[in-house]
């Protein structure tokens, strides 16, 4: 238990780690959050290329020296529409239209960060994260993110809610449900910023995936699983912050693994769960079975 | 009396192979309506195509004498259950609830008096015991009643029924069909998308015969008339009884 000491001193002592630690938590909730809706509409592949997407928009924004914030927004929903069309104006299927973009951007990106080498532009960083660099302002960028988000989320729940259950009935009332998606995949953009320097750009479909799924199996209630994704998001964050930290591990990594083993506990909880009241339901039958015999 | 949809010259094609063509008719209020076709007759798609949910190669739709998109709000849709993603995480309620959405502002939450509605849908359908059930958990009848719920709270003057009765239980498919009733002597326009043949007489006031084309469009006693129905059916149609029960013969 030495250790947690340890951590809570360091945690104290140096600026770096509060904001690595700050930022983790705020990645994690707005992930948990959007990444339920994500999983729900079964978007967990669109999930993994906007968040790709980004590089070249990224790379751009470094390159000519303004907000990279504008440049991934800007790339991924350049790729989320590119995606779209190719869909929908071919015979290419979804899946395959999405393969092909992502990988046609991300290799856009690493080619246009590679011209750049040695201006200080770290193609790890962005890729796997630098959460120990987390500055001042990046924090605040992250934390206004992650209040937009959570009040996108809050203001259009119904229209969300709707749009993914029943997307036929949400069209026959007249919700905008493109507009939606695109909506939708700007956010993801966004949060795949939010992200960048926590987790990097390769793991965030993790923290968008694995939180929200490992709620999933656990309730039946859309407000509750929502809930639950940030929590175990945060959990993650936090205790992959933890390891990180004491035992030197990649801290995007770190995270990402404890979300992991939370799911597999989830996955297990909720495995046992359904097979024992199989057994009790059976056993109840043949109870009543032998009665009435 | 003016016609509560009306479709002109209509043709819907999909992946540039025609789903049917020039199909016009005038549908007039308080009627049950039944769309009767073979497999792969369009039946889905004609009621996509009213609701403006397809996309029309050609043609005119006037619904309540307006574009479709000025009255969606008065519009409600039962969907084909195998459609709907029963695992997702929502309550029996819940799915109820989105039949008010349509009254609700963009930000507007469910009032007291939109509980009330959704609450006598539920009791209507025989489903308010189960309205904390998670849907998956329900039976195929049970579900079929709680999405007819929802279009109940909706409280529109136009459904649409996609195939409501397909894989339900004998109670469940009655107690639908008393409901559909009511909301038809109440006034409302119901279309039914439904294929099986040996009840469409019985359910339905007025039929609309299809198979890639409009092979028959009136009163049911016109409509079911066993040329129609062979032709519809491509010959495999066979009278069984005095009464006009038809059945569809296979091969």
């Amino acid at each position: 238990m030495g250790s947690i000491g340890y951590f809570i001193d360091s945690l104290y002592a140096y600026q770096y780690l509060q904001n690595a630690m700050i930022a983790a938590v705020l990645v994690g909730i707005v992930c948990g959050v959007i990444g339920c809706f994500i999983i729900l509409r079964g978007m967990a592949l669109m999930g993994d290329a906007i968040s790709h997407a980004v590089l070249p928009g990224v790379a751009v924004a470094y390159m000519l020296g303004f907000s990279f914030f504008i440049g991934a927004v800007f790339t991924g929903v350049l790729t989320a529409l590119g995606i779209g069309y190719i869909s929908q104006n071919s015979r290419i299927k979804d899946d395959s239209a999405i393969g092909i973009m992502f990988t046609a951007a991300f290799a856009l990106g690493v080619i246009l960060i590679t011209l750049r080498r040695g201006t200080g532009v770290d193609l790890w960083h962005i890729l796997f994260g630098n959460v120990l660099a987390v500055s001042q302002a990046d924090l605040w960028m992250t934390f206004w993110i992650g209040i937009l988000v959570l009040i996108s989320v809050f203001l259009f729940y119904k229209q969300l809610l709707l749009s993914t259950f029943d997307p036929v009935m949400a069209v026959a009332v007249g919700l905008p449900t493109r507009l939606i998606h695109y909506s939708l995949m700007l956010l993801l953009s966004l949060v795949t910023v939010a992200s960048l320097k926590t987790v990097g750009i390769v793991l965030v479909v993790a923290m968008l995936v694995t939180p929200g799924s490992t709620a999933y199996l656990l309730t039946n209630r859309l407000p509750v699983m929502l809930f639950l994704a940030a929590v175990f998001g945060v959990f993650s964050s936090i205790t992959g912050v933890y390891f990180s930290y004491i035992y030197d591990f990649a801290t995007g990594a770190s995270i990402v693994v404890v979300a992991s083993i939370l799911f597999a506990l989830s996955f297990i909880y909720s495995h046992k769960q359904s097979f024992l009241t199989r057994f009790f339901r059976t056993g109840k039958v043949q109870e009543k079975a032998k009665l009435i015999n | 009396m003016d016609p509560v949809v009306k479709v002109s010259d209509l043709s819907v094609s999909y992946n540039g192979k025609n789903v049917f063509e020039d199909i016009s008719l005038s549908v007039y209020p308080r009627q049950l309506v039944g769309i009767i076709g073979p497999n792969g007759a369009g039946k889905s798609t004609l009621i996509k195509a009213i609701m403006g949910l397809t996309y029309v190669n050609e043609g005119q739709i006037e619904v309540m004498k307006k574009p479709v998109e000025k009255v969606r709000k008065h519009i409600s849709y039962v969907p084909q259950r195998n459609t709907i993603d029963l695992d997702f995480p929502v309550l029996v309620e819940d799915v109820v609830s989105m039949g008010r959405y349509p009254h609700l502002s963009w930000w507007g939450l469910l009032t007291a008096k939109d509980r009330q509605i959704v609450k006598k849908s539920l009791k209507q359908v025989g489903m308010y015991e189960y309205r904390r059930r998670q849907i998956g958990q329900l039976s195929g009848g049970q579900q079929q009643r709680v999405f007819l719920a929802r279009a109940l709270a909706q409280e529109a003057e136009l459904f649409f029924l996609d195939e409501p009765f397909a894989g339900i239980d004998i109670a469940s498919e009655n107690m639908i069909m008393d409901i559909l009733r009511n909301l038809r002597d109440q006034g409302k326009t119901l279309f039914v998308v439904h294929h099986d043949l040996s009840k469409a007489g019985s359910y339905f006031d007025s039929l609309i015969l299809l198979n890639n084309k409009l092979i028959a469009y009136g009163k049911k006693e016109d409509v079911f008339q066993v040329n129609c129905l062979k032709e519809a059916y491509d010959g495999q149609v066979t009278n069984i009884s005095e009464k006009n029960n038809f059945v569809v013969v296979n091969g």
